[in-house]
């Protein structure tokens, strides 16, 4: 099923004008955002179909870069975002994409953190009333809503990654709601994506880093509070 | 969730003799793990947004940034006061709430997304305007709301729910369909007759394209959702005096699945065509990029 529950129809509390245009692309950045676990110094995003040919009239810019500040989509600052992200050093590029793309609404985002260098590339789709799928990450196959906590996991496939990963869970007794594994080739790099019932915690992360074969790891969790900034704009 | 369709939801209302509210939100207190006072709660707060959202597109300045509407919401109250309309009476308010929501959406306010943006005006106008009518009270009106969104979960998952996907039909028809239901359910209708509304509403707004002037969320879409909100009541009437929908709920979706699978693109929220492409929709396209 798309669309997994009441909250995915009636909601979300968002600012205007556009729930697939606006609200999507705003939860698109700031999966993004989490992958990327930084703020983009380098941020060059690519529209196709639909969000190429309106991007501007519905905001979807000044959403995706809203998300890349870790805005949540009813944040009162999403229609000044690109002038807040500038202040803060990201650079920014919009381009219209040719070619082939997965679904009407569709970006592609190539970031590069501000601190530590570290590329990320991620196309998302924007599938209507607010509802995202992250369907590619730095050239995996992924199928993430953002609806749940989901982790993340880059490491090379070997035998009995997975078995270790889920022992792991049921020690910590997370419940794993979803699970996808897609990897580059044969004992290459691998990506393994789960989507979790409950919040992810530090302990956790830490233990899966922990594991022989586990190059990094990331929580993408768009129900998570967004953290407040305190005083001055946290150069976000 | 425990059912896929329409009728299986209507089933387990009659299996468990529960309202589709009441329903929906056991369903998704089990599917979220969250009780269902906690769900109840969420959903109580996004009424709240909705019922602010009408009193600034009645009260407030909505001209756009595009400067293309605004105020349409406070005209049409205003007439309804002063002059004599002929719709006039409930369903006068239900359009003019259903305007207001869309403007402040328009605007860049604070709308919930029912089920998209494009169609935010609908479920607020219908429910805001009922509940002053009957004297509901808050609580009856965040059960319609579950009830609604069990109608819109099977929308969504056997068809669409974005302009982009299947046209105006997946956004402003869908949210005429859940509104319609709900409020069947609201005025005593049994699971049976709310399912009769949504496909009855949904017959009516088959093949509608989705070709807003350039690319915004405005025209047309804030004028469809004050037709809605009226066509949602008339509906609801219809399914309560025991006008059935004689081919089911269920397969008018799979209607709407198919006619939207075989639009073209241009018809998709893409503004390359119709009202988008119309000389003067072309104009004001090329009026705003210049002015950016």
């Amino acid at each position: 099923m798309r669309f997994k529950d009441v909250f995915s129809i009636i909601g979300p509390a968002m600012v205007g004008p556009s729930s697939s245009h606006t609200a999507g692309a705003a939860r698109i950045g700031r999966a993004a955002r989490q992958v990327l676990g930084e703020f983009p110094g380098i941020a060059e995003v690519t529209f196709f179909g639909s969000f190429a040919a309106t991007y501007q009239g519905h905001g979807t810019d000044r959403a995706i870069i809203g998300g890349l500040l870790d805005f949540a989509t009813d944040d009162h600052r999403l229609p000044d975002s690109i002038e807040l992200a500038e202040a803060g050093g990201m650079n920014i590029s919009f381009r219209q994409g040719t070619g082939l793309f997965p679904h009407p609404n569709t970006v592609r985002l190539h970031l590069t953190g501000r601190d530590t260098g570290m590329e990320l590339t991620l196309t998302g789709t924007s599938i209507g009333g607010g509802n995202i799928e992250i369907v590619d990450i730095d050239g995996f196959s992924v199928k993430l809503t953002g609806n749940y906590p989901t982790v993340l996991i880059h490491h090379m496939d070997y035998l009995g990654v997975l078995a270790s990963v889920t022992d792991v869970m049921r020690r910590g007794e997370f419940n794993i709601g979803h699970m996808s594994l897609d990897r580059k080739n044969r004992s290459g790099a691998a990506l393994t994506v789960l989507e979790l019932d409950e919040p992810a915690t530090e302990a956790l992360t830490g233990e899966l880093l922990g594991l022989p074969a586990v190059k990094s790891v990331s929580v993408v969790d768009l129900n998570r509070k967004p953290q407040e900034q305190e005083g001055k704009e946290e150069t976000p | 969730m425990n059912f896929r369709t329409l009728s299986e939801l209507a089933v387990l209302c009659e299996e468990r003799g529960l309202s589709i509210g009441e329903l929906m939100l056991e369903e998704q207190s089990a599917e979220s793990g969250r009780s269902t006072e906690q769900e109840f709660a969420t959903m109580k707060e996004y009424y709240g947004v909705m019922k602010e959202a009408v009193h600034r597109g009645l009260h407030e300045d909505t001209t756009s940034r595009s400067g293309l509407t605004g105020r349409d919401a406070q005209r049409v109250a205003a007439y309804n006061a002063a002059g004599e309309p002929t719709l006039g009476g409930p369903a006068g308010t239900a359009m003019a709430y259903a305007l207001a929501v869309s403007e402040v959406n328009a605007s860049m306010g604070r709308i919930i997304a029912t089920p998209t943006a494009g169609s935010c005006g609908i479920i607020p106008g219908v429910f805001l305007s009922c509940q002053e009518r009957f004297g509901w009270d808050d609580d009856v009106m965040v059960y319609g709301l579950f009830a609604a969104g069990a109608i819109g979960y099977v929308i969504a998952n056997n068809s669409f729910v974005s302009g982009a996907e299947g046209g105006c039909q997946a956004e402003v028809g869908s949210a005429i369909g859940m509104a319609a239901g709900a409020l069947t359910e609201l005025r005593g209708g049994s699971p049976a007759q709310a399912i009769h509304a949504v496909g009855l509403a949904l017959k009516n707004t088959l093949g509608l394209i989705c070709d807003p002037v350039g690319g915004l969320v405005e025209i047309p879409c804030i004028v469809r959702n004050g037709f809605g909100a009226v066509t949602a009541l008339a509906a609801a009437d219809m399914a309560l005096a025991g006008v059935r929908s004689v081919i089911p709920s269920d397969e008018v979706i799979q209607v709407m699945l198919e006619v939207g699978s075989a639009m073209p693109e241009k018809h998709r929220e893409t503004a390359g065509g119709g009202l988008a492409q119309t000389p003067t929709g072309r104009k004001i396209m090329q009026n705003l990029r210049s002015k950016k």
